[in-house]
């Protein structure tokens, strides 16, 4: 428990936590004091002095002094006053000051109407402008496809060059020049190359950093509608606000999750979400027989007799579709006949990772734990293209406490430019072992390239050294010996231990290594954390709720038990090679799709149903964490589109199959869920029941100033159409409903009076920085088994041997280019690699290939050409593919690949 | 009159070299001090003999550096850190003191980095200091090639590094710990107090940043003891001072004197009164960053308390002497122009407040000033004030201008109604 403080507050006493700054404790308290530098991410630095209130030394002082409310702590007794006349008139003034260069351009600004200069400078009372020179100006760069930039703008709070360099690790991006003419930006024009780029839109307290994917389809923040919603473009389900108007999904926002991603998104969380827009999506149903759109009805007609009681049909579910929507398909087909839709190996991979958290004592670790884990060894995962945020959390895990620096320098944690000026370049220990060089290396303590079964080797050692019944490791080279020894030491030591592992080099050996690590400490009396990146959105909900792979699917198929396979959103041909695809379509009689995009998958079917894209239905996805958050329905889209659920209950009741379902919304088919699969059994805990109104009202999807309301569709007809219903969630389409705070999962956006800026967050947090009021959203869905008796891993693999004119190769990932829906977004498409092969200088001059040149490579029996790249710190014998790239779909990895250039005599 | 620090320096301006400075008592001090006197001892001996810090602020030297950790248990390394960025303007006594007498400082520093058991020293040098850097680098070499660098330093246990580092150039280098962020590689921003410099400065280690003239004291006092450094001031405080004089006075220079000279002594007797056809009319005594004085005080002593008792401070101890024919408002602009283009940019009403304030001069000095604009730039001599701004530039920025607008209150407002400078094309400049 923190040590608590009375403190006054214009005579008023109040009590805080004690060594808090002022601006923190006063802001928690619901107090308004304008601020421009402070971020409650990256504390204070005391630049913009927009915070400023008076102090008294007791309470015969009349005269006080001036200070920074950000840079002083609160201490027993503290007395000082926000309204202060001389006070007010100094904030009044700072606000004067910035306004003197900054452009009066807020009609044609992106952030007008949501800019925190805007509400900072109206509750300041700023508002007649006595400059008289000419303002400052600069040039803009161009800095990519995400990222606007706007200098003219500037106030110079720094903000985005701590976030930038300081909290993300960038470093193309910096202050430049000095006094008024402090620049931000980068040294050259350039696309910015950290994966958080796009947390600048919200870090910029006014509009010099905008969403240049929202620019192209602007709206402003009033008019948008939005809905809490999670992002499907990795497994962390980081939650988002996207705003729609229109019928057209215009951007992505962060929605704070004190337990899951904080203030932060990566780049492609934030970016990817126009494949919702994109050309490809499927609005209308499809039939093979017909080159147009099919009717509802008449398509409904005929899945009926395709899915008539008796038929033999299966069901492939997908990791990127809810849990309601699987667990539909699953009830459709039945549980015999439901096949996951994951590759083989993925379905190998999530249920050991499943079995590792629900069965041992080690706890799944949140975001939010992550970044306060106080060493971490990372195995096998290159998480900062797997999984962004972790990355962003292990980068704030390795900064030192000031307690761990010098505890009698007595520097409070807030001071962030005297933590960082005391701590320099000493880091919390970080181990990073992946095949090939990752970029959270950069702030490692100690990284180790191998080829997966080495990687693992490395893991059972490390264990064995902390727990000798986890089994030892025969023929450890020395110098790996003394690796693992350091390792072990290092995490035996500390308080919260962290051992990141995850799918990503496809190697179940690593996995149970690392879950071996991790059990080894927690049975020395550690808290040790597990934390596994897994693919896809819902791929651990999905693993939760049936086995069965893309493979067995196949083998059903084969054996000719099938008439008619439904697939859930899912495409195939990422799934599994080519010519298993194929082969699959060519033996099954009817192929129905339901999606919300064409694959090649939608165009091999006989009939395809358009899907709801997140944005477009509610449902739950389960997070690598474990999770089950649920995400809202945005926007009603066009007619015939609907979630998946919907559409298969549709056709459950057309079929006349057994088990019709009655589920009228989304309630319904959760509690079906809860009640027949165990893993799911507390799912609707945290779940607020659609029927959940506040005063008897909804609460409102459009903000209270959505203007145009009945306008809006007037070119078609004046008739203004009643709003839709929302049968799965107490959110509605409308302006009118309750304006104060909805519970902490239901918050469609952040706004306050006065606070029109994301800042307004701060309204809906019960500390600043802390939880949301009333704890943050989200269900675990396992806890760890504290007195677990489960067994060590015990089959630790041989050392890895190269083979001659062979390369294991293990799959690389790309942030961009790697996950599917992202990559159908234009400006993600566009940040992508193309398709490579990563070598060894060595092993490609071994095989007489150089930098650039193609490489041909037989896997499979198939024979790919891909340019050679070179990657110097990957292990001999070991080359990597990037997965999937356009051209290398469906391929699994790792896999033995030769090479088919002519060899070095 | 004792001339402890200038008085061995040769009248042809060359350095002395190290025999030079050897045969007349140099290194002796650090000698005595490094092999004779404990760390305590040294730091006791400069607070004793009250020497404060010769940069301007006046700070108790020998107090600055007990603040520093001491023994085993401090963190490692520590570093002395020498000021050698002079750049307030009208300021240059400590190029006389490094051109002239490099060594002197090298024995200062020695001293008082022992003082603080410090492992490695750097000195920060204004980068258009040629003459100095040469002349540093040659005696950093020779202190080096006689062992009173380096390991084991006078046959002692102690050891000392010593790096000569030339600043890029901006005067905001000058405060200590923006001087520490440049000589880290970092933009030159300063660092908010706590933890101050002595406890987490350089890299985070204990650091004390000293300036050049302070320094210099050092081995005389240790040589001399604190009686005799405090019997050479007419003030409290002890030592003497290097005062200077520029402007249109006869013969501009500096001069060594007792500690708490008065401006009428410097002026008329060492500067030989004002050239030809010029009349006093005011001066800035400590550099530009301090308040205008007036004939009225012309008898105040140039020391630490009695600057401040008549509404200035000593700051560097060199004066810039205003005649008569000097426009006033044109001389501030000046100043105010430098500060604006000097501020570091890292807080708001520094950034952005300076610039208008030169701004506003440039209108009035150019006959388009408003009557408003002494009520806005009144307003900014308060919120440019200390506490207000992040440290002190903005603040010595507003020392002047706010006497200025007091006592060349009629000027400003003859520019503004006039609508044109009254002093003619001459007026408008500050040399």
């Amino acid at each position: 428990m923190a040590k608590m403080a009375t403190i006054y507050i214009d005579n008023k006493p109040y009590t805080v936590k004690e060594g808090d700054n002022l601006l923190h404790a006063c802001l928690s308290l619901g107090f308004d004091i304008p601020y421009f530098c402070w971020h409650p991410a990256m504390h204070s630095v005391g630049a913009c002095r927009q915070c400023a209130v008076k102090q008294f030394k007791d309470e015969n002082d009349t005269l006080g002094r001036i200070v920074m409310s950000c840079m002083t702590p609160a201490v027993e007794g503290t007395r000082i006053s926000i309204d202060d006349e001389e006070v007010r008139a100094f904030r009044k003034s700072i606000i004067e000051f910035l306004m003197t260069n900054h452009p009066h351009d807020c009609p044609v600004c992106d952030e007008g109407g949501e800019c925190h200069l805007q509400d900072m400078t109206v509750m300041t009372g700023h508002s007649y402008r006595r400059f008289r020179f000419k303002k400052r100006t600069y040039r803009n760069q161009y800095l990519g496809p995400f990222v606007n930039h706007e200098m003219n703008r500037c106030i110079q709070c720094y903000r985005c060059v701590r976030f930038y360099r300081d909290y993300a690790g960038g470093r193309d991006f910096g202050a430049f020049a000095s006094h008024h003419h402090v620049y931000f930006g980068r040294h050259k024009e350039g696309a910015l190359e950290n994966e958080f780029s796009g947390n600048l839109v919200e870090i910029c307290p006014t509009g010099v950093f905008t969403d240049k994917t929202f620019k192209r389809h602007y709206t402003r923040k009033w008019d948008l509608q939005t809905a809490p919603s999670v992002c499907v473009h990795c497994g962390l389900g980081c939650n988002t606000i996207p705003g729609e108007r229109y019928g057209l999904l215009r951007r992505i926002q962060n929605r704070y999750n004190g337990a899951v991603n904080g203030y932060f998104l990566c780049d492609r969380g934030r970016f990817g979400y126009e494949f919702v827009n994109a050309e490809r999506r499927i609005r209308q149903p499809l039939m093979k027989r017909s080159s147009l759109p099919v009717p509802r009805e008449e398509v409904m007609q005929h899945l009926s007799r395709l899915i008539y009681f008796g038929a033999r049909v299966i069901g492939i579910g997908s990791p990127r579709a809810s849990l309601e929507g699987n667990f539909a398909l699953r009830s459709l087909v039945g549980e015999d006949h439901f096949y996951t839709g994951v590759s083989a190996m993925d379905a190998r991979l999530l249920e050991k990772i499943i079995m590792v958290l629900a069965k041992g004592p080690a706890r799944s670790s949140s975001l939010a734990e992550a970044g306060a884990a106080d060493a971490v060894f990372v195995l096998g995962e290159d998480v900062t293209n797997s999984a962004p945020l972790l990355a962003l959390s292990l980068r704030q895990s390795v900064r030192l406490k000031p307690m761990e620096i010098d505890k009698r320098l007595h520097i409070p944690e807030w001071d962030d430019s005297a933590v960082r000026n005391a701590a320099q370049q000493e880091k919390r220990p970080l181990f990073v072992a992946t095949p090939y060089r990752t970029k959270l290396e950069e702030v490692s303590t100690q990284a180790y390239h191998a080829a997966p079964d080495d990687l693992a080797r490395l893991g059972f050692a490390v264990a064995h050294e902390l727990d000798n019944r986890s089994p030892a490791v025969k023929g450890l080279p020395k110098k790996l010996h003394t690796l693992a020894e350091g390792i072990a030491r290092v995490l035996s030591q500390a308080e919260h231990p962290l051992i990141v592992s995850g799918t990503g080099c496809g190697s179940e050996a690593v996995l149970e290594s690392a879950a071996n690590v991790a059990w080894a400490l927690c049975r020395k009396n550690r808290s040790a954390d597990l934390c596994f990146a897994v693919p896809e959105c819902n791929s651990l909900g999905l693993a939760l709720m049936g086995e069965g792979s893309v493979s067995d699917a196949f083998k059903a198929v084969h054996d000719g038990a099938v008439d008619t396979a439904i697939i859930l959103e899912n495409d195939l041909y990422l799934r599994a090679e080519t010519e298993d695809v194929n082969s699959f379509f060519d033996k099954v009689r009817n192929v129905i799709v339901i999606d919300h995009s064409v694959t090649g998958t939608a165009s091999k079917a006989d009939v395809v149903v358009p899907a709801a894209a997140f944005a477009e239905g509610d449902g739950t996805l389960v997070n690598n964490e474990g999770r089950a958050q649920r995400f809202y329905q945005v926007f009603v889209p066009d007619r015939d589109i609907e979630e998946s659920w919907r559409w298969l209950r549709d056709i459950m009741a057309a079929s006349g199959r057994p088990g019709l379902k009655h589920w009228t919304g989304l309630d319904d088919i959760v509690q079906a869920m809860s009640n027949s699969i165990k893993a799911f059994k507390n799912i609707a805990e945290s779940n607020v029941p659609a029927g959940y109104r506040i005063t008897g009202q909804h609460i409102p999807r459009q903000p209270h100033r959505y203007s145009g309301r009945t306008a809006m569709h007037a070119n078609i007809s004046v008739v203004e159409p009643k709003p839709p219903e929302d049968k799965d969630s107490p959110l509605s389409f409308s302006m009118e409903g309750f304006s104060g705070q909805p519970p902490a999962g239901l918050i469609p956006r952040f706004w306050a009076p006065g606070w029109n800026s994301v800042q307004a967050l701060n309204k809906f947090q019960s500390e600043v920085g802390g939880p949301l009021t009333g704890g943050d959203p989200g269900q675990r869905l396992f806890e760890p088994v504290q007195e677990s008796t489960v067994s060590y891993f015990d089959e630790v693999p041989g050392a890895f041997s190269p083979r001659e004119n062979e390369l294991l190769l293990v799959r690389v990932y790309h942030i961009f280019g790697s996950e599917e829906l992202s990559a159908m977004s234009p400006c993600i498409a566009e940040s992508a690699p193309g398709p490579y092969i990563g070598l060894k200088p060595e092993d490609a001059e071994l095989f007489q290939v150089s930098e650039g040149r193609d490489v041909r490579i037989s896997i499979n029996d198939k024979e790919y050409s891909l340019p050679v790249k070179y990657l110097p710190e990957l292990p001999s014998g070991v080359g990597v593919l990037p997965a999937g790239l356009r051209g290398l779909e469906g391929l699994e990895l790792p896999a033995w690949g030769r090479i088919n250039n002519q060899a070095k005599g | 009159m004792e001339r402890p620090l200038t008085g061995s320096m040769r009248p042809d301006g060359l350095p002395l070299s190290i025999k030079d400075y050897e045969d007349k008592g140099g290194y002796q001090a650090a000698r005595k001090a490094v092999t004779g006197m404990s760390p305590k001892e040294v730091q006791d001996l400069a607070k004793d003999a009250n020497l404060r810090g010769r940069g301007g602020a006046g700070f108790n030297t020998g107090m600055k550096w007990s603040f520093v950790p001491m023994g085993d248990s401090a963190p490692r390394p520590k570093y002395f850190v020498v000021n050698a960025d002079e750049m307030e303007p009208g300021t240059f006594k400590d190029r006389m003191l490094m051109e002239g007498n490099p060594h002197q400082l090298i024995e200062g520093t020695i001293i008082a980095a022992y003082a603080i058991e410090a492992d490695i020293s750097y000195i920060f040098l204004r980068g258009e200091y040629k003459i100095c850097e040469k002349r540093l680098a040659a005696a950093i070499a020779e202190a080096y090639s006689r062992h009173y660098l380096g390991k084991k330093i006078f046959g002692s246990g102690y050891n000392l590094e010593m790096r000569l580092h030339t600043s890029a150039g901006r005067y905001i280098c000058g405060e200590e710990t923006a001087l520490l962020n440049s000589l880290e590689g970092k933009r030159a921003i300063p660092r908010a107090r706590p933890p101050f410099p002595q406890v987490s400065g350089l890299w985070g280690k204990p650091t004390v940043v000293n300036n050049v003239e302070t320094l210099c004291n050092v081995p005389h006092i240790i040589n001399n003891g604190a009686e005799w450094y405090k019997g050479l001031s007419r003030s409290q405080y002890g030592g003497t001072k290097i005062y200077g004089v520029s402007g249109r006075v006869k013969t501009p220079g500096l001069w060594e004197l007792p500690m708490g000279t008065t401006i009428r002594e410097i002026i008329w007797e060492h500067a030989r009164g004002m050239r030809e056809g010029y009349q006093f009319r005011s001066v800035i005594p400590g550099g530009a960053s301090t308040e205008f004085l007036t004939e009225e005080h012309l008898d105040v002593q140039m020391d630490f308390d009695s600057m401040q008792k008549a509404g200035s401070r000593l700051g560097t101890g060199t004066m810039i002497v205003i005649d008569d024919h000097t426009c006033p408002v044109g001389a501030v602009h000046n100043l105010e122009q430098f500060f604006a283009r000097e501020s570091c940019g890292w807080c708001t009403p520094c950034r952005e407040g300076l610039p208008w304030i030169a701004n506003i001069l440039h209108a009035i000095e150019n006959g388009q000033g408003r009557p408003e604009d002494l009520e806005i730039l009144a307003q900014h001599t308060d919120s440019l004030w200390l506490n207000k701004t992040f440290c002190a530039l903005a603040p010595g920025a507003m020392e002047p201008l706010r006497s200025a607008l007091q006592i060349f209150r009629e000027d400003f407002i003859r520019h503004i109604k006039e609508g044109k400078c009254t002093y003619g094309k001459n007026g408008n400049n500050l040399h």
